[in-house]
Parts: C-alpha cells; structure tokens; sequence
C-alpha cells in the first residue's frame, strides 16, 4: 500500500504550544527571528542575509504599489472605475510575502492583494480591468503562479490548501502562500482549511493581513486571542510579526515557505497592519472610526519604515528616491493609459468562458443573444 | 455489495452487478487508466464509503490517490478545485444529499465560476458524487434531492444515472469532461441489477436516453423515478395505453431535442421526480414544451413530485414519493383534458 497523506511522526515530533504568548518564543526557529514587537532581530537580520539591493527592491515595490493605489483612487473619483479597495498601509506585507516566496511558488490571494499581482509582474492596468466592471478574470494564473482575486471571504483558503496538497503530491519543489484579512479568519472555511492543512501537512504559508477592521468591525470585535495563536490549536506554528516592517515580512514569509518546501508542513504568519483608506470608495469610515484611531499608526508607514532601514545601512540617498518616484509615476500613467484603452468585451463572449466544454444548448443561447442584440446581423 | 456473476467473452467483461458496483467499476477503471485521478472524501478509505461505492479501492490504490478526509464539506469541495487547479483530476463524495450544503458556496461561488474568473485558463476538472433521493427509510438529512441548488447554478453539469449501465458510462464521462460536474446517485438504485459489458464506451453528459418507446404520452423521469416511470407503463400496456419513457441522464444541460420530439408525437406529458414540484426541474421542462410546443400540446404538462415540505418521515415518505398509480393518473388527467 503507498504512504498515507498524512505524517503523524512529524506532527508528533512537533506538539501543538499552548500558551498565548508561546507562540513567538516557542523554540521555532522562525519564531526565534523576532524581538518582542514581532520585528526582525538585528541578529537574524545578519543572518538572512537581505542584500541592500533586495532591500531597495522591496521598497521600490512599495512605492509602486502606493502610487498604484493612490492612482485607484483617482481613477474611481473621476468615474473610470465602478469600485477601489484601496490596500494603503498593505505594501509591507503584500510586497514582502510576495517577493520572499520563489518565482515557482504558487500565491493564491484575496481581494486586497493587488500589490502582490503587481510583485507577480501583472500588468497593472489589466488588473484594474477587473475593477472597471469588464472583466471578471484579468490574468492567466497559470502564467503568472497566481490564482485569482477571490472576493467570497475566507473562500480561497482551502483552495490553496488543495492546490499544495497536489505540491505535494507531485513532489514538487513549490510552496505556497494564501493571503486573507483578519475577517477571513472567523469564517468557518478558514478554519476547516487550516485543519486540512495539517492533517495533510501540505507545503502552505498562511498570511493574515491584519488591519483591525473587517469593513466597519474592528479586530476586537472579530476575534478574541491571537490569530498567530490559532495555529498552535490545528498543531502547527504560527507568529505575529510586525507587518508594517517589510524585512520582517520578508524574512519570516521566506523562512515559513523554506520550512513549507523542506516538507514541514504548514505555517501561519500573523502581518499586523492598518487599513489607513475606507474599506473600499462605497465605504464611509467616518461612520465608525475616527482620525484619532488612525493617527498612531501614521507613523508606522510601511514605506518610510523601509526608508529608514536603508538610511540606517546607508542605502538610500536621494537619486534613488528620485527615481524611484520617478518610476512609480510613469507605472501610474501607464496603468491609466492601458486601463482607458481596454477594449469593452463584446457582451456575448460571457457565454464562451462558461464551460471548457459547452453544451449545445449554451451555444444556442448564445446565438439567440446575440440576434436579440444586433436584429440585423441576424437578417 | 452483491456478489456479481462474471463470464468473459473475448475482450469484453459481462456481468450482472448493481449500481453501486458499476459505480465502482467506473472508479475502478479512471484510477487505472488516469494516473491523475484522486479520490477523497469522508469515509471513502478502509470503509469503502458508507454505500461501498468505493470499495477496495484504497487497498488497490494506495493512500496516496484514495483517501480520507476530515469532516469538512467545503474544503472537501475546495480541495477538489485546487486540485483540479493542479492538474489532478479529482472525484470528491459528499457522503449524503444534505451534507453537500455545507460546500455550497464553494461549489456556487468558485466552483462553478473559476473558469470565466480565469479567462477559461482554469478547467475545474471534477466531479463531485452525491448520494440523492428518498425511498431508504432513512432518518433526516438523508433523502433529500437537491437538485434544483444545482441546476439553477450556471457553469455546473448536473447529470443522475438510472441503470447499473449508465451508471458506468455517465460517471466515466462525467471524470473525463473538462468542466466540473455535479454526480447525483439515486441511493435507493444503488442496489438495482443489470448486466453490463466492459469495456463501455463514455455516455454523452448533454443527452437524454428513450427508456421506453411510446405513442399516447411522455413520461419524463429521471434518477430513482425512471424505474418508477417504466413500471408505470408497463401498466399502462396491459390497460392498452402506450407510455414512452424518457431518462433525462443530464439535467443541466437539458436536452430538450429530446424531450420535444417525444412529446411532439405524444402530444402529452407528465414530468416526475422526488424533489418538490415547486421550482423543481419539471418547471423548467413544463415552461420549455409549453413555448415550444404550444399548438402541439393536447393538454397541460402534468408535475408529479414531492409537497412543499421538508422531507418527511421515513414512515410516511411513501405517500410523498412518486409512485406508479400517480404516474398513471397524472397520464389520465392529459389524456381527459
Ligand atoms: C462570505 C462573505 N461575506 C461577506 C462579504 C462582504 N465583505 C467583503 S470584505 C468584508 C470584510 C473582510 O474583512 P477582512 O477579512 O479583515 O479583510 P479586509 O477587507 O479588511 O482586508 C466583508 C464583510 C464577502 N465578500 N464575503
Ligand atoms: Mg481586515
């Protein structure tokens, strides 16, 4: 009979830690990277080895990916988009999760990631087609490693949980990141995929990006404990990391997907951030916070976090700011333009992504929608 | 399971078995014949699954392609899309009709709609089987025939077999088909025999099968009423009145090439199924040979099916679930109109 999925012997080299507070200073080795603020220590920084060059492409990511956001904004100001869900205060976490995970890792996102497709080398303005209301599907996943943005919250959890499984099964050499808000973690598919993932110790890393707030709900509210600590309950490991501080992530995210390649099973990282824009522009957040809740973390801004990192290594001098601005708008002008030139799909195509095999009967549909639409074409 | 009677002539296997031994067969023969073919669910392991469909096949197989999972329906239903996403092939069970609902809103909100999410660059590969239907005498949750959830949802095929044989053959096909595909196994047939010949060729998942040929009037059935229909008409034979029986097979797509022509020569027809008549699938066939057949028709398409209610007692349930004295007086009421 061939092995069984599941590897009892690692798990029970491995108990589940009880403690709240274990769960950083648990004996895992990646929980050991962290001082007590969830930031990278100086010596595990030596010790990962995060070239400045590394360094300064995270934080050209950031600042990408911030214009990107800003210029969302603008776009459904002016009426150019039907919906934004801006993901300001995001780049750390997006940016760093994205970037530690190798280029044939797999990331299966949620709706807020858009500066993780843009780390994937999505065009931007195709993207942003999704949020125009043209297109439901705006790339091929299987191009970019990249599943797509699931809206139903919680959803695309276990999906990652099955597409590891067939990692695993493959035997291939990929891990895989899921990203989700701290809202996701209260639906019960989040949790039935983090058991899944343990009974199966399958090669995935769990990132919460927790923004304390689930539309108007706020962290306290939503969970009571520790997400991080939720892990050590399905029997695996799991921190809470600074996830304003793009080393950090970037760091533990990589260590978590090494871990997840060497086949030790799954890992879930706590990126604790802020949501500092409204859920979405069809959001009012004056209705329930207020300046003053999102004041402290103003000066937690992932990226002059990452500033201040390179100025402290002395890899950051004003050229490169520069270009580096520079490079962020000429993709924020780019993003518009390829956005404004998308072509409206012909409305009958809806009928060809159905199926990869479609019924007769849907093609007759098909057929008669587009004679209802355009009487004489069919004359 | 039954013991099955088996005699080979040349390269082709016949032998009696019952559904849930072709069923298995089917199983059987798409993990051999595709490496790329997993099987999971709850209990489908070392007990073969709670109806034995998947008997032995863990032992033949291996752990790795057929397995257990924990309690979990919706990422059970989940797991079955990253696979897919993965290029495996995978064939999920829901271990009963009302135990799928937990993985409705993967099935609905991803399942079916991964393909357009992804510019068609994502087949959803997979099958998930379902156990359906009343008439097993069985406690709450058991009986039920969703159906309806299903075939209302777009981007789903929804096929039912009624015979040992398309049992076989709609299962093979449905696990080679591109697109996922929700397996609806009539569970009081399970037990129905019928000799089969392997190898079968896969059946069309988009066509209905003439059960039984007829001149006086359609009766449309499908899964566990298909059985009832034909008894139905062979009443209706001794009485001289001649039924043709249809099978839908699929019920989304539905064929309705069929289900017109029939009912163009018979000019009469009476839908059956277990699921309420409310919005059950006999709406949809009512509305579709009322338009289409408008001039044609000699009577109202009659609607046989369960009351709105929930499922009742497993005492009771007879009184609620089609029988053939129904069936025949549904044929009366179109033939006295
Ligand atoms: C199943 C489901 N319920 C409700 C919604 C509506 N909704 C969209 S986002 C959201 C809040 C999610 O919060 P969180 O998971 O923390 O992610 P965030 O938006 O903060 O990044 C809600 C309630 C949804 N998309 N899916
Ligand atoms: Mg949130």
């Amino acid at each position: 009979m061939a092995k069984a999925l599941d590897t009892k012997d690692a798990r029970e080299a491995k108990p589940p830690r009880g403690s709240a507070d274990s769960s950083n200073n648990s004996g895992d080795s990646i929980a050991a990277m962290l001082d007590a603020n969830g930031v990278l220590t100086a010596e595990a920084e030596r010790a990962a080895n995060i070239s400045d060059e590394e360094l300064r492409t995270l934080y050209r990511l950031m600042v990408v990916s911030r214009r990107l956001d800003q210029e969302g904004l603008n776009l459904q100001r002016q009426g150019e988009l039907g919906l934004w869900g801006p993901y300001a205060g995001h780049e750390a976490a997006q940016v760093g999760a994205a970037m530690a995970m190798a280029p044939t890792d797999w990331i299966f996102p949620y709706y807020r990631d858009f500066a993780m497709a843009v780390c994937r080398g999505i065009d931007p303005g195709a993207i942003m087609t999704i949020f125009r209301g043209l297109t439901h599907g705006a790339w091929n996943p299987n191009e970019y490693r990249f599943a797509p943005f699931i809206i139903p919250v919680g959803t695309q959890v276990p999906h990652a949980v099955g597409f590891a499984l067939g990692c695993k099964l493959d035997h291939d050499d990929t891990a895989v990141l899921v990203g989700f808000g701290e809202g996701a973690t209260s639906t019960g598919d989040w949790h039935e995929a983090m058991n899944f993932a343990a009974v199966f110790n399958v090669p995935l890393v769990f990132l919460c990006e927790n923004n304390q707030w689930a539309i108007s709900v706020p962290m306290r509210q939503q969970v009571s404990g520790r997400i991080a600590d939720r892990a050590a309950g399905y029997g695996f490991p799991g921190v809470r990391v600074d996830g304003t501080d793009v080393l950090t992530v970037y760091a533990v995210v990589r260590a978590a997907a090494d871990r997840a390649r060497r086949g030790e099973g799954p890992y879930l990282v706590e990126a604790l951030t802020y949501r500092t824009q409204a859920h979405t522009t069809s959001d009012d957040p004056t209705r329930y916070r207020t300046e003053a809740d999102v004041e402290p973390w103003k000066s937690k801004d992932p990226i002059r976090r990452c500033a201040e990192r390179l100025q402290a290594r002395n890899a950051f001098d004003d050229a490169f700011a520069q270009a580096v601005s520079e490079e962020a708008e000429q993709r924020a002008l780019a993003m518009r333009q390829h956005l404004l030139s998308a072509q409206t799909p012909h409305p009958a195509s809806a009928f060809d992504l159905v199926f990869a095999n479609p019924p007769e009967s849907l093609l007759r549909e098909k057929a008669e929608f587009i004679e209802a639409l355009e009487p004489e074409r069919g004359e | 399971m039954a013991k099955t009677m088996e005699t080979t002539t040349g390269a082709t296997n016949v032998s009696t078995v019952t559904m849930g031994k072709a069923l298995n067969l089917a199983l059987h023969d798409a993990l051999q014949n595709d490496s790329r073919v997993l099987i999971f669910g709850e209990d489908v392991g070392k007990l073969g699954g709670v109806f034995r469909v998947t008997d032995g096949l863990q032992d033949e197989f291996g752990a790795e392609r057929v397995f257990d999972t924990p309690l979990a329906e919706a990422t059970i239903a989940a797991t079955a899309l990253g696979l897919a996403m993965k290029g495996f092939r995978p064939v999920a069970e829901m271990q009963f009709d009302a135990f799928s609902y937990p993985s409705f809103q993967q099935v609905t909100s991803n399942i079916a709609k991964y393909h357009t999410r992804t510019g068609g660059a994502c087949n959803m590969q997979l099958v998930i089987r379902i156990p359906y239907g009343g008439n097993i005498g069985a406690i709450e949750q058991h009986s039920e025939s969703p159906e309806t959830y299903y075939i209302h949802t777009a981007g789903l095929k929804v096929v039912t077999p009624s015979t040992p044989a398309d049992a076989y053959a709609l299962l093979t096909a449905a696990i080679a088909d591109p697109d996922p595909v929700i397996f609806l196994e009539p569970k009081s047939r399970y037990w129905m025999r019928q000799e089969i010949a392997l190898p079968m060729p896969p059946a069309a998942l988009d066509k209905a099968r003439i059960a039984r040929e007829g001149s006086d009037a359609t009766v449309i059935a499908y899964g566990p009423t298909v059985q009832t229909a034909l008894a139905a008409a062979e009443q209706a034979a001794a009485e001289g009145t001649s039924l043709e029986v249809i099978d839908l097979r699929s019920l989304s797509p539905l064929d309705m090439e069929t289900i017109s022509a029939s009912v163009r020569k018979t000019r009469r027809a009476v839908v059956v199924h277990e699921a309420p008549v409310f919005m059950g699938l006999g709406a949809e066939i009512a509305a579709r040979v009322m338009h289409d057949l408008f001039d044609v028709l000699a009577a109202p398409v009659e609607r046989i099916g369960n009351a709105t209610i929930p499922y009742p007692p497993a005492r009771v349930e007879k009184l609620f679930l089609p029988d053939a004295d129904r069936i025949l007086e549904a044929v009366d009421r179109t033939r006295e109109y």
